[in-house]
């Protein structure tokens, strides 16, 4: 499977499981979703739990925050990151806080789906990563999948939390993993042993990080398409690096993130997202305060500019072998 | 400047900035308030096509006429225990905001919003609504929970923030939340109600439940995107679901002009969603309860939902906050063309034989008592700014349904503060 399969996959698996489940979103029912994630859904499970909405995020957010509320599990679709954030103020005042505000009585076990980053020439309005964000707020789950086996456990995983969770897709490698070349195509998930994914349930525990590389030399704290760049980087680079997917923002697992750093001494940060304030600057300040004594060199972050997402110059944006290979040689240097 | 077009010869444009009519020192004159008589307005037949009765949205539905009688299609013909009991709910309703607006005022907590004037439109909503429907309330809907025989002293104890609070402390005053109730969590943020009592309503629809759901916000929070956002979706699913704009004519100081009224009505916000609007007489507590029972009707036989505009006035300043002196004439309250809702109900129920003077003198007397009993039990529990009332660890309880190691690690951190700093652990 790739990555939309095994997404549609997960949401089959707990339809079929869970009466309560139901799938909104702008195009998601009768078309199937834009990037075909629900597609056959509607079909298989009718119009009273997969449908499509008008267009307004903050609406979505809203409904999905009642439903849930009234004891549905909503999984409502944003089409693209980039348009969540009129849906801020019920995320992040709503449906963070309705658990904490209502001493427990009510609650929001709403799934946020939504595609994010860039890397498909999708300009400004369809190629942000706004999980930074996200994380700043209390009450919410952050979950970004790396690979079409992580992002079905890990969807069913969050379905089934009782608490709001935004669950950022990487468009990206929805099809297939790539290692940052935008000369070289992608590689399928049918030849890649993470394309394998069972048809049934399984579910993979938010907040804990996946070792997607093992190593001794340095960690590389990564997560989503990020993550495949990196490999590639480490294979041709000749590093013998530790590559620690995180899978899962907030919470995060930080004792994962702790044992690699303390065994390595070095640290490199990706995320395509801006750098300043962005989730590299917590991740770094947590190994500063946790490793400083092990660390054989300053914690380096590779990250996109802090500029909006340009169109036609994402490449040189977007954190690639260069720059991140030029990073590895730095940390190594010291 | 070398355009194609010639500047035709015209004066500069202006910006139109609405201004209330009356400032603090102007004489408050409402005669151009246009109040219809009572009985006029028709009464469709609840399975009406919401486009073949356009006009109920720019009238006013009144049911209760000069002379204290009910009159006309809308009225309930509600029995004489009906009326006493919403007469009476609405005057615990004020007995309540008088003492806990005056608690606040002796420093017993740190904030109050009375809904002086305006209790009919949600204590005659409840009793028009089942029990067991969801309300998604504004801050100023305490007769819900007073009307559905909510205990005073729980609301007082959330007031207070004390160690009966059910919500630990964690909200401000007046935030209730009584989900056996049928009383969602009322949030500051204004309107993002209302899209979620559609969602709640949408999955009563959807899983084939009996029950509805209603709404409240003030005039100006329809300018909020939620509302917006929520008619459309209600309109798109026909969701079960009745929309109350609470039309007080004030938001804090900002006249309801600035969300649009000088260009038409709030209940007319429904006609371009294609949605039921009515406008009400907001101080008539029978036009209340019928508005409400036929938007109820409306909404369990699927024809979806009813946006009520109630009409009526904040007598009282936005909260403890505000001083409403500084920017509104001090006659508006007297001086308001529809009256009080509770003096129109009294004399209805005098004029219909039911009700007298000295068994509501006896009656007010009687429910100032229950507020106080129910005050100090409350206060049994403490105060606001007494001490700590909760424990200090519940400050990290229901963040998250299970503890995250960030979270435990900074309830330490708290922990070992309040030890190392030898400030009373146990002053709670």
């Amino acid at each position: 499977m790739n990555m939309i399969q095994a997404i549609n996959s997960a949401m089959e698996v707990m339809m079929e499981r869970d009466p309560d489940v139901i799938v909104m979103g702008e195009d998601v029912g009768y078309f199937g979703g834009v990037f075909r994630a629900t597609a056959g859904l509607q079909a298989k499970f009718g119009k009273q739990r997969v449908f499509d909405t008008p267009i307004t995020e903050c609406g979505i957010i809203g409904v999905a925050v009642g439903m849930g509320a009234y004891g549905l599990r909503p999984v409502p679709e944003i089409q693209f990151a980039d348009y969540i954030y009129p849906a801020l103020d019920q995320l992040v005042s709503e449906a963070a806080r309705l658990r904490y505000r209502s001493g427990g009585e009510f609650t929001s076990p709403i799934t946020v789906r939504s595609p994010f980053g860039g890397g498909i020439f999708g300009g400004q309005t369809h190629s942000q990563s706004p999980e930074g964000i996200f994380t700043h707020v209390s009450g919410l789950k952050t979950v970004i999948p790396s690979t079409p086996y992580d992002a079905k456990g890990l969807l069913i995983a969050a379905i089934e939390d009782n608490d709001p969770t935004i669950f950022f897709e990487p468009k990206r490698i929805y099809n297939g993993p790539f290692d940052g070349h935008w000369d070289r195509p992608s590689q399928n998930w049918s030849k890649h042993p993470a394309g394998e994914v069972p048809t049934g349930y399984y579910k993979i525990e938010l907040g804990k990080a996946a070792i997607a590389r093992p190593g001794n030399d340095l960690t590389i704290l990564a997560y989503g398409t990020m993550v495949h760049v990196c490999q590639a980087v480490v294979a041709d680079a000749g590093i013998d690096a530790e590559i620690v997917d995180l899978r899962t923002l907030l919470p995060l697992d930080i004792d994962t993130i702790e044992a690699s750093v303390k065994k390595t001494g070095r640290c490199l940060i990706v995320h395509e997202a801006t750098r300043t304030a962005g989730f590299g600057a917590e991740l770094s300040a947590l190994v500063q305060e946790r490793c400083f004594y092990h660390l054989e060199a300053p914690i380096e972050r590779v990250t996109g500019f802090d500029t909006p997402y340009p169109h036609s110059l994402e490449w040189a944006y977007f954190p690639g072998p260069v720059r991140i290979g030029q990073a590895l040689k730095k940390i190594m240097k010291d | 400047m070398t355009g194609d077009l010639p500047r035709p010869n015209l004066p500069p444009l202006s910006l139109h900035v609405p201004e209330p009519k009356f400032r603090p020192g102007d004489a408050a004159d409402f005669s151009d308030i246009v109040v219809p008589p009572a009985g006029e307005a028709r009464r469709p037949d609840t399975a009406a096509a919401a486009d073949s009765f356009h006009d109920l949205a720019y009238t006013l539905v009144r049911v209760l006429d000069d002379d204290n009688q009910a009159v006309g299609p809308w009225n309930p013909r509600l029995n004489p225990d009906q009326l006493r009991r919403m007469l009476r709910m609405m005057a615990l309703t004020r007995a309540f905001d008088e003492r806990m607006f005056r608690a606040q005022r002796q420093g017993k907590t740190s904030f109050y919003m009375k809904c002086t004037g305006e209790e009919a439109v949600s204590v005659a909503a409840a009793m028009a609504l089942a029990r067991d429907d969801m309300c998604f309330p504004s801050y100023r809907q305490q007769g819900i929970l007073i009307t559905r025989d909510w205990s005073m002293t729980e609301m007082m104890n959330q007031i207070y923030s004390n160690k009966g609070d059910r919500l630990q402390g964690k909200q401000l005053p007046i935030m209730y939340s009584v989900k056996d109730h049928g009383f969602f969590s009322i949030s500051g943020n204004l309107a993002t109600q209302y899209p979620q009592a559609v969602g709640w309503a949408m999955a009563s629809a959807a899983k084939g439940d009996t029950r509805i759901a209603a709404t409240w916000c003030g005039e100006g929070s329809t300018a909020e995107g939620d509302f917006h956002s929520a008619c459309t979706f209600a309109s798109v699913y026909r969701a079960p679901v009745i929309f109350n704009v609470v039309n007080n004519q004030w938001a804090i100081s900002s006249f309801s002009g600035f969300a649009g009224a000088e260009a038409t009505t709030f209940a007319a916000r429904a006609v371009g969603y294609g949605i039921a609007g009515l406008r009400i007489d907001g101080n008539d507590a029978l036009a209340v309860y019928a508005a409400t029972s036929w938007a109820a009707e409306r909404a369990r036989t699927n024809q979806g939902p009813t946006l009520i505009e109630h009409f009526t006035y904040r007598a009282e300043g936005h909260s403890t906050s505000d001083d409403p002196s500084q920017y509104r004439s001090a006659d508006e309250a007297s001086e308001w063309p529809l009256g009080d809702p509770i003096a129109r109900l009294k004399a209805h129920l005098i004029a219909i034989g039911e009700w007298d003077d000295a068994r509501h003198a006896a009656q007010d007397v009687e429910l100032a008592e229950m507020v106080r009993a129910a005050q100090k039990e409350a206060e049994k529990n403490g105060i606001l700014g007494h001490g700590l009332h909760q424990p200090l660890d519940t400050l990290f309880d229901g963040v998250f349904e299970e503890m995250p190691w960030h979270l435990r690690e900074q309830q330490a951190q708290m922990l070992a503060e309040e030890t190392a700093s030898g400030r009373p652990w146990d002053r709670k």
